[in-house]
Parts: structure tokens; sequence; C-alpha cells
């Protein structure tokens, strides 16, 4: 039992530590396609190709002035920031990462933990992450920050009873919550998204909205909110938000890689001939490959389209995708009744 | 149809009519323009960037280019400046000063001329790179270059005295873009105005 707790912390510890590099890298990635995408080069001063540039960023954050705003609830102002970073980071501890290693003649499934609700923590996890939002935006006593999180909460409850109409789609069909088993049942090359076309992409441009990205990102808004909810905000605690919006981006990514591209499975992953451990290991690199994909899906929409207009958003939300994800879950449920039984 | 070709004035032919018809249900899907879009950018990831790396890469600057000023030495390293003032009467932004001093018998190497300038100093904000300067230089001692003034946080840092301007002896500094066989020529035209 000693040895699965160990394994456990490790595993912990891992995707901790992947989680916050990948998304401080994300923002040199994300600065560096901007770039591309518009004929520059982006940042590379700051070490070869700027791959010193997070640090540099990072350590910039922490200098910063520490500025909170007289009329600001002390409370309420850290608790915004910490509360998003925490939230954020919860994400991750449910998504099956892989296969199993086998050493010895003991199996260490690559998840943190197989809870059988796995699709609800996932959601209520992330519909705590606008309180984060919230507070803050509350807090700072600004009334653009408080603008920023009147948005920011209106679009994710409008936009999550869709994501959630699209889930349930995929639960039906999988017959579980449990996120390993709706991995496993997409074995192969059976993945979500042949039988869920419109389920996916629903979800996709939910997932977009719940991240706050661009073309979703009215709670941000920098040309007529000055920043949303963070206008108040600086130093590290700014650095918060702004970080956790790449891990929220990263744990996204990988729900939907989860939900929709068969997670870790691969085409003729049963004919590879490796061993049991090494194809554990391939499998964990297919499926960041897949994560890299919707990371770059995210950024490569945020550089073409522009922002909606809020009621857009919300015309956008509740009269196309609510509609789309219920003709979706009905159409399911009707063929899943006909032709599974 | 002389008549129409005169009143023709559009500027490009690639402009459209704006029309208010309804959108089909294809364009209101959005989708197909969504991914047009992507694919624009898309092709932008392998296009040629514009970007030019500054300090690495310097633009090419037009031959006639007029930048930071230099004063001259002689070939044996003598200042050529004789502390005359012409260059600062000939100023429109009045932009130079100088304070000329007497050459000392010990000095006869540093300074070609019996009298030099002491102080010299060009403040950088107020030039505005006209060349008037060099044009009345009797001495062919003051030149613009195509050297930038780099940026700086302070206005008095842009007063450029001769630690800024004056040539190094052992980095010299190429003017001869600027004093072509034609300038000389014309500065030492006795019927132009400017030279009697």
């Amino acid at each position: 039992m000693n040895v699965y707790i160990l394994f456990k912390t490790a595993l912990i510890v891992v995707i901790l530590l992947i989680s916050l590099v990948i998304a401080m890298y994300a923002t040199l990635i994300e600065r560096k396609i901007a770039g591309y995408f518009q004929d520059r080069l982006g940042p590379n001063r700051a070490g070869p190709w700027g791959i010193l540039q997070p640090v540099a960023d990072g350590v910039k954050l922490f200098f910063k002035e520490e500025f909170m705003p007289m009329t600001a609830d002390k409370f309420l102002y850290i608790l915004g920031p910490s509360l998003t970073m925490f939230v954020a980071l919860l994400g991750s501890a449910v998504i099956p990462w892989g296969g199993s290693l086998v050493i010895g003649d003991k199996t260490f499934p690559l998840q943190v933990t197989d809870v059988n609700i796995g699709i609800l923590y996932i959601f209520a996890v992330t519909s705590i992450g606008v309180y984060g939002i919230m507070i803050g935006g509350w807090a700072s006593n600004n009334k653009y920050a408080l603008m920023g999180a009147v948005r920011s909460a209106s679009q994710m409850i409008s936009y999550e009873l869709a994501m959630g109409m699209s889930i349930i789609a995929v639960v039906m069909t999988t017959g579980s919550m449990n996120l390993s088993s709706i991995v496993a049942g997409q074995h192969g090359f059976h993945w979500n998204i042949w039988y869920q076309p419109i389920g996916f992409l629903v979800f996709l441009i939910s997932a977009f909205a719940e991240c706050n990205r661009t073309p979703f990102d009215l709670p941000e808004a920098d040309s007529e909110l000055i920043g949303g909810y963070h206008t108040e905000y600086s130093s590290m605690k700014l650095g918060f938000y702004l970080f956790s919006e790449y891990i929220n981006m990263f744990v996204s990514s990988a729900v939907i890689s989860t939900l929709y591209l068969g997670g870790y499975n691969f085409p003729w992953m049963d004919h590879t001939g490796l061993s049991a451990n090494l194809l554990a290991l391939v499998e964990v690199a297919v499926f960041f490959v897949k994560i890299s994909f919707f990371m770059f899906l995210f950024m490569w929409v945020r550089w073409t389209l522009p922002r909606f207009r809020y009621d857009q958003l919300m015309r956008f939300g509740w009269k196309v995708l609510l509609p789309w994800a219920m003709v979706n879950m009905i159409v399911t449920g009707i063929f899943y009744h006909l032709f599974n039984h | 149809m002389k008549d129409q070709q005169d009143f023709d004035i559009r500027l490009t032919t690639r402009s459209k009519m704006v029309s208010k018809k309804r959108m089909t249900f294809w364009e209101r899907m959005y989708l197909p323009a969504i991914v047009k879009g992507m694919y624009v950018t898309f092709t932008h990831l392998f296009r040629k960037k514009t970007t030019i790396e500054y300090p690495e890469v310097k633009r090419p600057v037009s031959p006639i280019y007029r930048g930071m000023h230099v004063l001259k030495r002689d070939e044996q390293g003598r200042e050529r400046c004789t502390a005359c003032g012409l260059c600062a009467l000939a100023c429109p932004a009045e932009a130079i000063t100088m304070i000329a001093k007497e050459r000392l018998e010990s000095e006869k190497h540093l300074y070609r001329e019996e009298k030099y300038a002491a102080v010299y100093e060009i403040n950088m904000l107020r030039c505005i790179y006209c060349g008037d300067c060099e044009m009345a230089c009797p001495k062919e001692a003051i030149f613009l270059t195509e050297r930038f003034v780099p940026s700086e946080v302070s206005r008095t840092d842009f007063i450029y005295g001769k630690d800024k301007l004056l040539e190094p002896i052992d980095a010299r500094i190429d003017v001869s873009k600027r004093q072509t066989p034609e300038v000389l020529a014309f500065k030492k035209d006795k019927t132009k105005l400017h030279n009697q």
C-alpha cells in the first residue's frame, strides 16, 4: 500500500509541475505564435529563441509593486486570485494521462484519482473558477473590474449549460461518468468525435467561453474594460490571474482530448508490439500531442477571430449553442434507445 | 465617353458595392467563414517575417541620409574645427554652441588651427538634421553620418559634447558619401553668395 501512496504523491507532483511549466511556456508560445501570425518574430531576446522570456516575465511580476486600491476589500482582494489559481490546478486531478505502468506484479494507473463522477468533478471545479474572477472583480471596487466580473459570471452560466448538455450525450453513449472508462470506451480509433461531431463542436466552443479566451474574452476586453476583472491587480496577484488562464487552457485541452479525441488512445495501439510500460509512455506522449494541438487551436483562434459583442455572445450561447446541444442530446438518446437495446 | 472618364475617381478597382441582402443558411453558419479566416492566419505562419532585428541587422538608409554628426580630424589626427562659429550661425534650429580657445605651443599635435573649440555642443533634440552646418563649415570639420542618435532617458543626455561627437583617432568615420567632389567644388565656388 505504501508504494501506491508514494507513486500517487510522485504523480501529483509531476502533474503539478507539468501543468505549471506548460502554462509558463504557453505564455511564450502564445506570444511567438501571435508574432508569427502577424508576420513578426515574437520575443527572441531572452535566451535562444526567447526560452527565458517566461522566467523574465515571472521575475518582473514578482518585483512589481504590490498595489492594493484603498477602497478594496483586503481579504476578498487576495482571495480572488488565490481561488482562481487553486481551482485551475484542481482540474487535472481526474484526467487519465495514459494507460498503466506495470512494475513487478503491481499496476500503477497514470491517473491521480479515478473518481466515478469524473465529469461532474471537472464541471464543479471549473464552475468554481468563476468565483475567483467574480470575487476579484467585486473586491477591487472598480466599475471596470465589476463589469468584467459580471460579464464573466453571466458568460459562464450561459455556456456551462450548453457544455453540460453536450456532455450528456457522451455520458449516454459511454454509460459512465468515469473519465477512465470514457477513455477506455474510445479504444483505438473509436473516438467520440466521429459519433458526436455536433457535441464536440458545442463543447469546444463552450470550452473557449469557459476559458475566457477570444472570441469570448469579454470579461477581460482590453479595449473596452481595460483588463476587466484584473484592472486593479498588480504584481504576482495579476500574475496568478494571467497564469491561471493558461492552466485552464491546458486542463480544458486535456478534457476535450479525453472526452472527444480518445484521450491517450491512438489508432493501431494494439499492434505496436511494445511492452506494456513503453506503450503507456507512448500513450502519454500521444495524449500530450492532442493537448498541444488544442492549445495551438486556442491560440490560433485567438489571433484570428475578433471579440463578440455582448448581445451577440448571449444570443449565441442561448439561441444557437443550447438548442444544438439539446438536439444533439435528443438525437443521441433516440439512436441509443433504438439500436443499443 | 471622355466625360465619364473625367468623373470616374475610384481609387481602386477592387471596391465592392455594399448590399444588405439576407445571408444564406450557409453564410449564417459562420463556420465556413471562420475556417477560411483561420486558413488565412495559418498561411501567415510560413510567410517571410518583416521584423528587422535592429542592433544586429540595420535597415539600409538612403545615400543622402543625414544622421548623427561627427567632428572630423585630419590625416595626422588633429582636430579640424577652428571654432569659427559659422555652423552655429548657419544652424536654423540654434542647436550648436561652442567656446573657442587659443592653441598653446604644446598642443600643436592636437589641433590643426591656432584656435580650437574647447567646448563644442550640439543639442540633438533641437537639431533638425538639415546639414547646413556641414555646408557652412570652411574647414571640413563637421559632417552628418549614417549613425543614429540612440534614445536616452533624460533631455540633458541629448546635449552631445566633444566626447560623443569627435571622431576617435583609431576608429575613423567615413564621410566620403557626404564629402563628394561636387560638394567640395560647390564650397570653393566664389560666385555663390555664401562663399564671398
